[in-house]
């Protein structure tokens, strides 16, 4: 299936998660923290972390290690976090 | 409300489902993930048959619990269906006489300098990358921590084509505790299995270094190099071991921390951070059973046998004929037998600390440096989790001390430190506009 992650577009697999179509594309962060302004990415794995944070079809704060890609999915980088949103 | 809702589709979730269908009572899984098989996907590739459901079982799959409360007769569980933290998502309450947690538990991880630097991940996220994935978090990864399971995460790594330069134990078990014969393992299943990964990673040239652990981390934007010391008893660096390697990816695991939040919501007692139950995996709260990783981390055939207990015993509370699930009652005895071994193993020592700067991150979501949060514990009185909290921003972020919890307690010297923070009043991330909507109760048969 196809996707884009920040506007490129990608070939992804049914069953893939965002993460892991980020980390196949070679993002190792896609978020920056709210203070610092730093790097995240992938930490927990299972969806306790929110580090992965990321927007999907503009809808920000959604984890990537636990959302399914799904065809035509638009995935950005996200600055800071905004949830509760 | 004659129905078993069970919440968490791991070993123990489903083992619970299938029993209390067996017994012919209506049974509803639910799990947030796509697919029944928990984290890990123990049997994924092996007995899929485990992962497969009875058609008796209603599967609610993308299914996040975010709440449960009492209602007369029973519990009542919020649920929030669809794409996971997508706004389109259905909400649906469902009540149940009987309610089996199962709900499991992830990596606990310690911080040390750089731990917040992309590249480190726990080895359980790991894991589940290479594994389900088929991606590893870096080419040259270093696996870091305490525990059996450090070898499973350092395998799948080795298997999706990551060379793995080293695993650091930071623990001193007795050699050979894994694969001896008798003893703590005998019984255990799974200790093959251990003994399998261990002559995979020799093939492999995986060195497994005792008394070792990374104590720090570098790098600009991402992991670039670490720093590995030996350890003395208490897990304080020795002087003139440090040796530096250079690595894209760290998999660090602590034990682990169950997911309690559900639990602690129905109000169920806990005995050393987990949750307390008796023979028939009940709670201290009538109709609620927990089972898997939630009560004791012990690998997944304990979990799948603790399940089975649970599910019959669900049944038979809502008056179902009910066989005695004798066979599983006892691999639940050995396995936790072999699950206390685990713990006295492997235990915490409290010389991480010594790891800790000024400037390295206790809490990763708040951005709290350990040097302000010392400052923060030295000028307040701080007695408990909320104004330990309070006073230092730790554990207020989006994961709501999930990750940094434990660790900041003992940092603060609090008396209850294993689930302090484990009372959030929302289980799971739910939108405000999801909170207010008003959502169809499903009172059940
Ligand atoms: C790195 C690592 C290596 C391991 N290696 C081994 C090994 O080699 N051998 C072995 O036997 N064991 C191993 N284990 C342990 C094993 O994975 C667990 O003991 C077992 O999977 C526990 O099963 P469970 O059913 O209790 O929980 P899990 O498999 O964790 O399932 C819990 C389920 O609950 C769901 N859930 C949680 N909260 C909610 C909610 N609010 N709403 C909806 N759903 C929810 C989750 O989506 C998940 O599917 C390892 C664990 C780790 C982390
Ligand atoms: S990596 Fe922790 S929530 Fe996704």
């Amino acid at each position: 299936m196809r996707v884009r992650v920040d506007g490129e577009e990608r070939i992804a697999e049914e069953g893939q998660t965002v993460a892991a179509v980020l980390l196949a594309a070679g993002r190792d962060s896609w978020r920056t923290t709210r203070f610092g302004g730093r790097p995240r990415g992938l930490f927990c794995g299972i969806g306790v972390c929110f580090d992965c944070l990321v927007v999907v079809n503009g809808v920000p704060d959604v984890r990537a290690c636990l959302r399914p890609v799904a065809e035509g999915d638009d995935i950005r980088s996200q600055d800071g976090a905004e949830v509760p949103s | 409300m004659r129905r078993v809702v069970v919440v968490g589709a791991g070993p123990a979730g489903t083992a619970a489902a299938r029993a209390a269908a067996s017994f012919g009572v209506e049974v509803v899984l639910i799990d947030a993930a796509p697919t029944p098989g928990g984290r890990h996907r123990w049997d994924a590739r092996g007995a899929g048959a485990r992962a497969e459901l009875p058609d008796e079982v209603e599967h609610l799959p993308e299914s996040a619990v975010w709440a449960i409360e009492p209602v007369p007769g029973g519990h009542r569980v919020h649920v929030r269906t669809g794409p996971v933290d997508g706004p389109e998502r259905t909400g649906r309450a469902i009540e149940a006489r009987a309610l089996v947690l199962a709900t499991g538990a992830h990596d606990r991880a310690l911080p040390f300098p750089g731990w917040d630097l992309p590249g480190v991940c726990t080895a359980g996220a790991a894991r589940a990358m290479a594994r389900d994935q088929g991606i590893a978090v870096g080419e040259r990864v270093i696996v870091a921590g305490t525990g059996p399971f450090l070898l499973s995460a350092a395998v799948s790594l080795v298997e999706a084509g990551a060379r793995v330069t080293a695993i650091f134990e930071a623990g001193d078990p007795v050699p050979g505790f894994i694969t001896r014969p008798g003893g703590a393992l005998a019984g255990w299943t799974k200790a093959g299995e251990l003994a399998r990964y261990a002559a995979t990673l020799a093939r492999h040239d995986v060195p497994l270094c005792r008394r070792s652990a990374v104590i720090a981390a570098f790098g600009k934007d991402r992991v670039e190099a670490v720093l590995a010391a030996r350890l003395d008893r208490d897990w304080r660096p020795v002087p003139h071991s440090l040796r530096r390697f250079e690595v894209d990816a760290v998999a660090v695991g602590f034990g682990f921390t169950p997911q309690l939040e559900l639990a602690v919501a129905a109000r169920c007692d806990l005995e050393d951070g987990f949750v307390a139950v008796n023979a028939a995996q009940a709670t201290s709260v009538p109709g609620v059973f927990a089972a898997g990783d939630l009560t004791g981390v012990g690998g997944a055939d304990l979990a799948a046998a603790e399940g089975a207990v649970a599910g019959a015993a669900a049944a038979k509370l809502l008056g179902a004929r009910v066989r005695a699930p004798i066979g599983a009652m006892r691999r639940v005895r050995a396995g936790r037998r072999f699950a206390a071994a685990l713990a006295e193993a492997y235990p915490l020592r409290p010389g991480w600390r010594e790891w800790l700067r000024e400037d390295t991150p206790v809490c990763r979501c708040e951005e709290v440096a350990y040097g302000a949060f010392r400052r923060a514990v030295e000028e307040l009185d701080v007695g408990d989790a909320r104004v330990l909290e309070l006073a230092t921003g730790a554990g207020l972020g989006l994961c709501q001390g999930r990750i940094c919890g434990r660790s900041v307690a003992e940092l603060a010297g609090l008396p209850e430190t294993a689930d302090a923070f484990a009372r959030r009043p929302i289980a799971a991330p739910v939108r405000l506009g999801e909170l207010a909507e008003d959502v169809p109760v499903d009172e059940g048969p």
